[in-house]
């Protein structure tokens, strides 16, 4: 049987990408349904992630189905020695779709070779997260009601955010405008310039963040400048608060503009911004849940079709 | 001339390495673990060659390399020439080249690549164009000139 693994959805074509949106939306109509009566659902978090898990336990639970697995790698044999393949090995003894967080990179794609049973990448190290791509994709689409042509605009920590890499790839097919809103040291890394320049996506640099510098923007998508990716502590310092979004940096946006953040957020987005029409950040989380329903459906086999008999 | 070709024609079975950059020489031997080998090794260094200017050359008696003996090599030094040897007869000659993809010959360069944590195979692709390795799993790529084999 076919290995329906989600890894990474970043060579996703767009017809692929367009179903998995039209999926979620139908979710989005219905979230509870009956569709994975009788299955399970593992979720093995090697690595903690309180709300990732949440989600995709959320999502298998308003599907029907039953959850089993674990949220702190401490309880794991893999704290007595065992490998991650003999882990695998023994969860697809059990369970039909196994829901993975590791904080290796490449764990997943390792995971998906071992086992026929469908693995879904929860987050690889810094490598790939490909559920919350699915519901940045998915909250964009919703907002802007398509994804071709749009003006995103990225500022924060570019260098280690995978969440910016993984949407950078994934609108490829779209013909975005980019822009890339980052200090120095976490500007956007060479090799991302480089598969922009390959693949025809523009994109712009610079490291100014102010109400005119934003105002063209469709997107904005925030991301946490964090204290510790910093070699020099008097370089965060002296951009620690250049990267913040307050209210009255809102005054020239356009009207369809969205603020995205894959949360959580510390400091990087003032609370005065959440009483914004542009705030959209946690509808974007509850987006996830459609999302991800979406995507266990996807590797189970279930089809657009059957979800909306 | 006539003494590369009496070097060469001496053999009665086995393999010769040849067109190996003077300074790859010991890493070459090193690889290929002949100072294990018990059969009779020849290893030249600084022979003349109208091509390279100076070269190094190995020759080992009823020794036949693996395909996977040779990726080793193409890693660390392309385009050195492989001359195969039985019954005094040339029966293969070709270049060592580089192969589309490495498994389990390079580390990857990445800590936190599963593959540096897990008894497991490495996998990475090759640029020839650009020169790079590309790990398969964590999707981190190299120089080629900077690797480290396993």
């Amino acid at each position: 049987m076919e290995n329906r693994s989600i890894v990474s959805i970043a060579d996703y074509s767009k017809e692929k990408i367009q179903y998995l949106l039209d999926m979620a939306q139908e979710f989005e109509r219905q979230p509870n349904r009956t569709l994975l009566h009788g299955k399970v659902v593992a979720t093995l978090f090697f690595e903690p992630s309180t709300r990732t898990r949440l989600s995709f336990e959320t999502a298998a639970n308003r599907l029907g189905a039953r959850v089993i697995g674990f949220a702190d790698p401490k309880i794991t044999s893999g704290t007595k020695g065992e490998t991650l393949k003999d882990t695998i090995k023994m969860v697809s003894n059990y369970a039909d779709v196994i829901v993975m967080r590791h904080k290796l990179e490449g764990a997943a794609l390792y995971a998906s070779e071992v086992t026929d049973v469908p693995i879904i990448n929860a987050g690889d190290g810094s490598n790939l997260h490909p559920s919350q791509t699915m519901l940045d994709l998915y909250s964009i689409y919703k907002t802007q009601g398509t994804l071709e042509n749009l003006n995103i605009y990225m500022v924060g920590d570019l260098k280690y955010g995978r969440t910016v890499h993984s949407l950078l790839m994934s609108m490829r097919p779209y013909n975005p405008t980019f822009h890339f809103i980052a200090p120095k040291e976490l500007e956007m890394p060479e090799e991302y310039k480089d598969y922009c320049k390959e693949n025809n996506i523009k994109y712009i640099e610079q490291q100014d963040f102010t109400e005119d510098t934003i105002a063209d923007a469709d997107i904005l998508y925030m991301t946490r400048v964090q204290k510790e990716r910093f070699s020099d502590l008097m370089e965060y310092e002296r951009v620690k608060d250049a990267y913040i979004l307050r209210a009255d940096m809102l005054g020239k946006c356009r009207d369809n503009m969205k603020i995205l953040h894959p949360l959580p957020r510390v400091n990087e987005i003032e609370y005065d911004v959440d009483e914004s029409k542009h705030a959209y950040y946690f509808q974007q989380a509850q987006n996830g849940l459609y999302a991800r329903e979406a995507l266990i459906c996807d590797v189970l086999g279930i089809t657009l079709d059957d979800i909306k008999k | 001339m006539k003494n590369k070709d009496l070097l060469v024609a001496a053999l009665q079975n086995g393999s010769v390495i040849d067109h190996i950059p003077t300074d790859k020489l010991f890493t070459i031997v090193k690889l290929l673990e002949l100072e294990k080998c018990d059969e009779p090794v020849t290893i030249g260094n600084n022979l003349e060659s109208n091509k390279m200017g100076k070269k190094g050359l190995i020759k080992v008696s009823d020794k036949f390399f693996t395909d996977e003996d040779l990726s080793r090599l193409a890693v660390v030094c392309p385009n050195m020439r492989l001359t195969v040897i039985r019954d005094y007869e040339v029966v293969e000659k070709r270049e060592i080249v580089l192969p589309d993809t490495l498994i389990n010959l390079v580390k990857c360069a990445n800590p936190v690549c599963i593959t540096n944590n897990e008894p497991m195979k490495t996998y990475f692709e090759v640029d020839k164009l650009k020169g790079l390795v590309h790990c398969h799993y964590c999707g981190k790529t190299q120089k080629l000139g900077k690797i480290n084999l396993l």
